[in-house]
């Protein structure tokens, strides 16, 4: 009896494979939006109870840095017309006081910036403002890590960064806009 | 007399690893890539800034879009910078509306660490920015973030 020869299942043809997967691989390539979605973060205050009575907590004068900004984008720091460029350098000196300078703050624990704009101003400056004094607590709680601790912020335990983050505490306050005029 | 070299073909390079290299390649992809789920409709172009943050979950992110509307809706819309949320135009007085929707696609343990991202246009104005920022701290939507991108100078 003649045997049959053992075929074994024939083979896949693999050769276009590389093709289908480079036409996915375009596919995937031009729909893909490498979105890096980046900010800065922000807490909003809660809203205030409407029953609730207005509770004008006042604060001493020299704890509060007042930022003004009008609708031709100008800033007003303490009275004082300022570009965004020093107002980091400014803040910084208002939050530490390391001269002890009667005119700014106690402690940094109980300075207090509070924002005020228009409702002209433009979004980039506000975008901007925030930023320089978010990097200003942000040098201030560096330059902490580094003198008591010798390491950089991101370097310490978890309990060491909370201490500093809360003893160089960001509290902005913003004030409702108010439309002052210009566009 | 020099013997005359019998002339070799180059040999032919395997192409069998190519199709796991392209596969490899586009698992990458496959995994990385997030489908744009909302149609622009209003032109942004965020400002930049330093001290920017990333956005965690972006599953727990709703967003804002706040700009001028782009070239195609110029004419019904005209050019005042305006909200856009999901797919459509609105106005800031329905962003509570739209946050309650957001709120109710996530179970209630997840509600708590819900973000808003506003991605507002550097050209906006504050004005429009404000009522969506009130209109947030009625529905105690409380996390915020000013979607910027990087500036490397420093003032």
């Amino acid at each position: 009896m003649a045997k049959k020869k053992d075929r074994g299942t024939p083979e896949v043809n693999a050769g276009s494979m590389a093709d289908i997967a480079f036409l996915l691989l375009i596919f995937f390539l031009v729909t893909t939006t490498i979105d890096t979605d980046k900010g800065i973060a922000i807490r909003l205050p809660p809203m205030p109870e409407p029953d609730q009575p207005e509770n004008n907590i006042k604060l001493k004068e020299r704890n509060v840095l007042k930022v003004l900004v009008n609708a031709a984008d100008q800033l007003l720091v303490d009275g004082k017309p300022l570009s965004i460029k020093e107002l980091k350098k400014t803040a910084k000196e208002f939050i530490d006081n390391p001269m002890k300078d009667p005119t700014k703050a106690e402690s940094p624990l109980k300075a207090v910036i509070s924002l005020k704009n228009d409702r002209g101003t433009s979004y980039n400056l506000y975008i901007q403002v925030h930023n320089e004094l978010k990097a200003a607590y942000n040098e201030l709680r560096e330059a902490k890590a580094q003198n008591d601790y010798g390491k950089s912020l991101e370097k310490l335990p978890e309990a060491q960064q909370e201490e500093i983050r809360n003893y160089y505490r960001q509290v902005i306050s913003e004030a409702e806009p108010e439309d002052l005029g210009g566009n | 007399m020099k013997l005359e070299k019998k002339k070799k073909p180059t040999p032919a390079i395997s192409t069998s690893a190519l199709p796991d290299i392209v596969f490899m390649l586009l698992f990458f992809f496959m995994v990385t890539t997030v489908m744009r789920q909302t149609d622009l409709k209003v032109k942004v172009v965020v400002p930049q800034a330093t001290e920017i943050q990333k956005l965690e979950k972006k599953s727990l992110v709703s967003y804002i879009y706040i700009g001028s509307p782009s070239d195609n809706y110029k004419a019904k819309f005209g050019t005042a910078p305006r909200v856009q949320l999901n797919d459509a135009f609105a106005t800031p007085k329905q962003v509570p509306e739209f946050i309650e929707k957001e709120r109710a696609a996530r179970s209630e343990a997840e509600v708590p660490f819900l973000t808003t991202s506003i991605k507002a246009d550097r050209d906006a104005k504050m004005g429009i920015v404000t009522d969506v920022k009130q209109e947030l701290r009625k529905v105690n939507a409380l996390k915020l973030n000013y979607s910027s991108s990087k500036r490397s100078e420093v003032y």
